[in-house]
């Protein structure tokens, strides 16, 4: 149940079932450390905690945080959706409990001085949460898609509509539904093409175009496989109008393959871009790449 | 499992927020083993409660009237307005008996991930209140939390082109602490808050 997690700096390793200098064990470990996403928190308690965590190495993990919402709280303030902690916690029969914590990315603050940021942003957490179902089932690429994204977020070197769309139509990609945006998603014939339908994964061509199927603008299309391979050069200077299609269509894709709607989709404010459009050069379909450490997406 | 009343008793107590199954059938003991006049006084006590609180008509805060007691005040300040998500933050703030305004109670902050948007919270009401030009600050008190803060960024937004000065509540070291045991986001906040003492 436990494989893989890293002990915790200073865990006795006689009573955590580790040998000393063996490092790594299959064994039950009453501590552990790992980086993590805050998703979400729950109130619990006079002044506790549950927060769902988004892990590198143990997936999502939900944990209590004592006495957190105590205005002495230690570690508190690092414990708000948004931040990317360095946390060790404590193996609990149901929920761990949060030992320590440490700041690795504080984003919570530059999102929250923005009302778009924040709903955005709130709308990827939600997103992250639903996505990685399972908890304690490794989800590495979503952990660094998230922190990836939610730096760019924080940094705003994009518009946040933007990053939110490229995150979603990213985070579905590794989830196992990448939709292609050039060549049919149903027989892979070569692009481009100018209907899109949502069930079928993206563009299809005239022959496999099922009825119900809509039909995008050719500027909606090259904005949506910009933001699915992350060609930033191309989405910065889209059209609003195209934006705005493009959002409603990331939506569906959404609503589809979650079977359920973010309720956070609703609440985003989308900024209208400052720079008027020019003509959008053709954009190839490409598998997106994932974010390495520390690298915004 | 109990039979009949008690088991009904322990259910209800165990739907109370913090009541788990296990305190809910200590209380539920105890109340069985208290003296009658004790149980009639809890029962009192609940059923006056229902029958006479409201929330105000103004503020949004508890009330025994159409008006709670910080509304119908003559000596309070018309002129500044403390914003603050629940009724029992208005009974944090009176503790400090630093604030002589009034008061308007949001109902909650905004959580997109809890549904909780704009509309659903006292937001009209508050512009309602600031729309006669009497108010000349808004104070915003909601809690020092990423919920809280861009409920106060939002409502900064919204008031602040209207003309009436916009505050927020400090964010800093709490008084009696070391600062070595102090996180880098609050000491942070301390120092871009800081005031200056002398000169």
């Amino acid at each position: 149940m436990f494989e893989g997690r890293r002990p915790a700096v200073g865990v006795d390793s006689r009573r955590s079932g580790h040998d000393v200098g063996e490092g790594w064990d299959n064994g039950p470990v009453p501590l552990y450390r790992d980086d993590a996403i805050v998703l979400r928190t729950h109130k619990l308690g006079e002044a506790d905690r549950i927060v769902t965590f988004l892990t590198r190495e143990n997936g999502k993990v939900r944990a209590v945080g004592k006495g957190v919402r105590r205005t002495s709280s230690r570690f508190g303030a690092r414990l708000e959706p948004f931040m990317v902690v360095d946390v060790q916690l404590h193996v609990g029969r149901n929920l761990d409990t949060v030992t320590q914590v440490e700041t690795v990315g504080p984003y919570a603050r530059a999102i929250c001085e923005d009302y778009g940021l924040y709903t955005a942003g709130a709308a990827m957490l939600e997103a992250a949460d639903r996505l990685v179902e399972a908890e304690r089932e490794p989800a590495v690429q979503q952990y660094w898609l998230l922190a990836g994204a939610l730096r760019a977020l924080s940094e705003r070197h994009h518009d946040s509509g933007l990053v939110l769309d490229s995150y979603l139509l990213r985070a579905f990609s590794v989830a196992g539904w990448a939709p292609s945006f050039t060549d049919c998603a149903r027989c892979g014939e070569p692009g481009p093409h100018r209907a899109l339908n949502v069930a079928q994964g993206g563009a299809v061509c005239p022959r496999c175009r099922p009825p119900g199927s809509t039909a995008p603008a050719a500027e909606t299309f090259v904005l949506l496989a910009a933001l699915l391979a992350g060609e930033w050069d191309v989405a910065d200077v889209s059209d609003a109008r195209h934006r705005k299609e493009a959002s409603g269509l990331v939506a569906a894709y959404s609503q589809y393959y979650l079977e359920r709607t973010l309720r956070s989709l609703r609440m985003v404010e989308r900024d209208t871009p400052a720079v008027p459009a020019p003509a959008i050069p053709a954009v190839p379909h490409k598998i997106p790449a994932i974010p390495r450490e520390g690298e915004a997406i | 499992m109990y039979e009949g009343a008690v088991q009904d008793l322990i259910d209800e107590l165990g739907r109370l927020p913090g009541v788990g199954p296990k305190s809910a059938q200590r209380i539920a003991f105890h109340l069985l083993a208290a003296e009658g006049h004790e149980v009639k006084r809890l029962v009192d006590a609940l059923t006056e409660v229902k029958l006479r609180v409201r929330f105000c008509e103004l503020c949004g805060n508890v009330a025994e009237a159409e008006r709670c007691r910080v509304c119908l005040d003559p000596r309070r300040s018309d002129e500044v307005i403390c914003v603050v998500e629940e009724p029992k933050d208005v009974v944090a703030v009176e503790r400090t008996r630093e604030f002589r305004g009034r008061y308007h109670v949001l109902g909650g902050a905004i959580n997109p991930m809890e549904n909780i948007g704009p509309d659903d919270l006292r937001i009209k009401e508050l512009l309602t209140r600031l729309a006669d030009g009497a108010v000349k600050e808004v104070i915003l008190a909601m809690d020092p939390n990423v919920e809280g803060e861009a409920t106060a960024t939002y409502l900064a937004r919204l008031i602040g082109p209207i003309g009436i000065t916009v505050s927020r509540l400090a964010s800093g070291l709490p008084v009696g602490g070391d600062l070595e045991y102090a996180d880098e986001v609050t000491l942070g906040r301390a120092f871009e808050g800081r005031r200056v003492v002398g000169g």
